[in-house]
């Protein structure tokens, strides 16, 4: 399978890599216009709603990154499959980036909604915890003397991490917080409207798509660094 | 039982275990995890004490007094329980009637709330504007949106 073999997945990734990035170019530049200009204004909040359609996809894609880091951790640490220590050292640093835009954004729109740039509530505390999660695991990375050692070591890092994301999942409905629980769920209908609702699920897969091209790059890169045993 | 097997299971327990400790002092905590009380959760002996606390609900109808441009009075409500609020400063722009808020501040004497922040809440709706104004045209807008 070429999601666990280095090998397998250099030879896939050079077929997948143009196509790829080509439908994140398109997606991106089709989803940017659709949510910038061709969605309407919400009722209640005007036009900062368009905040949405960057800050909820990279959110998601924060949280489905650290999952997809925790799944190969397990792969690496139980099954002994080394190419899941490449993939969490080469896809760490595109998750902390997906967090600090979710962040970032998130204060943008938070200063006009709430009245408030930041608060300590569940929601926002444990996104922050997040961050700091993936901060670490970059400067683990670059940290160790013995290669070994430090991929175990972040792994299981990794693993203990990861209890963080069912707390930043239901941070919402399990305390009273300022953030507003989730519009879409898959247990109801979602609170938000068609027009609104498909630019968003197509910002949704533009950020999918850049994160994988970004993620090829960065784990051919591994892979060739360390069949040249520079690291 | 397989090695595969027996470090998948040695994992799976590990995080098992971690995880429900932290639930357990997150459970035990939650009061102080929660980022607002509701106006039915305060008691008496909130009002004496005269902390800084948050209370969160929804500005009641009609209860919206603007004193000067910068002062203002109103209602915080849960349908169960409703406190008096005054505050003297800037509203953000979600803030109106029937819409979620947080108020922080504390009781003073004759057990008004004295606020130095306001912050809006919205809630999890999104709606383009134009449908809001045909529901109302047609009669069902219902208030159920807030």
């Amino acid at each position: 399978m070429f999601l666990f073999n280095p090998y397998k997945f250099n030879k896939t990734a050079d077929y997948l890599f143009k196509p790829i990035l080509f439908l994140s170019i398109i997606l991106f530049s089709f989803g940017l216009l659709y949510s910038l200009f061709l969605s309407p204004d919400d009722y209640q909040q005007g036009t900062t709603v368009r905040i949405m359609y960057v800050h909820v996809p990279s959110a998601w894609l924060s949280l489905m990154t650290y999952a997809i880091m925790t799944l190969y951790s397990v792969a690496a640490l139980a099954f002994r499959i080394p190419f899941g220590f490449i993939v969490n050292s080469a896809i760490a640093p595109i998750g902390a980036v997906y967090t600090l835009i979710c962040i970032i954004s998130g204060s943008l729109w938070g200063k006009p909604m709430w009245g408030t740039w930041w608060v300590w509530d569940a929601r926002l505390t444990s996104v922050a915890l997040l961050f700091i999660i993936y901060l670490i695991i970059i400067f683990m990375n670059l940290s160790f003397e013995n290669r070994i050692v430090k991929e175990k070591v972040i792994a299981i890092f990794i693993l203990v991490g990861s209890i963080n994301l069912p707390i930043v999942k239901f941070s919402v409905d399990w305390w009273n917080t300022l953030h507003q629980p989730a519009t879409i769920s898959k247990l109801s209908k979602p609170s938000i409207d068609p027009s609104m609702m498909t630019p968003l699920i197509i910002m949704t897969f533009a950020f999918i798509m850049i994160g994988i091209s970004i993620a090829i790059l960065r784990i051919k890169t591994e892979i060739i660094s360390r069949k040249s045993n520079l690291r | 039982m397989s090695l595969r097997f027996q470090r998948l299971l040695l994992i799976l327990l590990t995080l098992i275990i971690i995880f429900s400790a932290v639930l357990l002092i997150l459970y035990n905590t939650r009061e102080n995890v929660s980022y607002f009380y509701t106006p039915s959760e305060i008691d008496e002996s909130d009002m004496l004490t005269k902390k800084i606390i948050r209370i969160g609900g929804f500005v009641e109808k009609n209860s919206f007094n603007k004193i000067s441009s910068s002062s203002f009075k109103f209602r915080i409500t849960d349908e169960k329980a409703s406190i008096l609020v005054a505050y003297d400063g800037i509203l953000p722009d979600l803030f109106r009637e029937g819409q979620g808020a947080v108020i922080e501040g504390s009781f003073s004497d004759n057990n008004i709330f004295n606020a130095t922040n306001v912050f809006a809440k919205h809630d999890e709706n999104y709606m383009p504007k134009s449908i809001k104004e045909s529901l109302k045209d047609t009669g069902y807008w219902n208030k159920n949106y807030k």
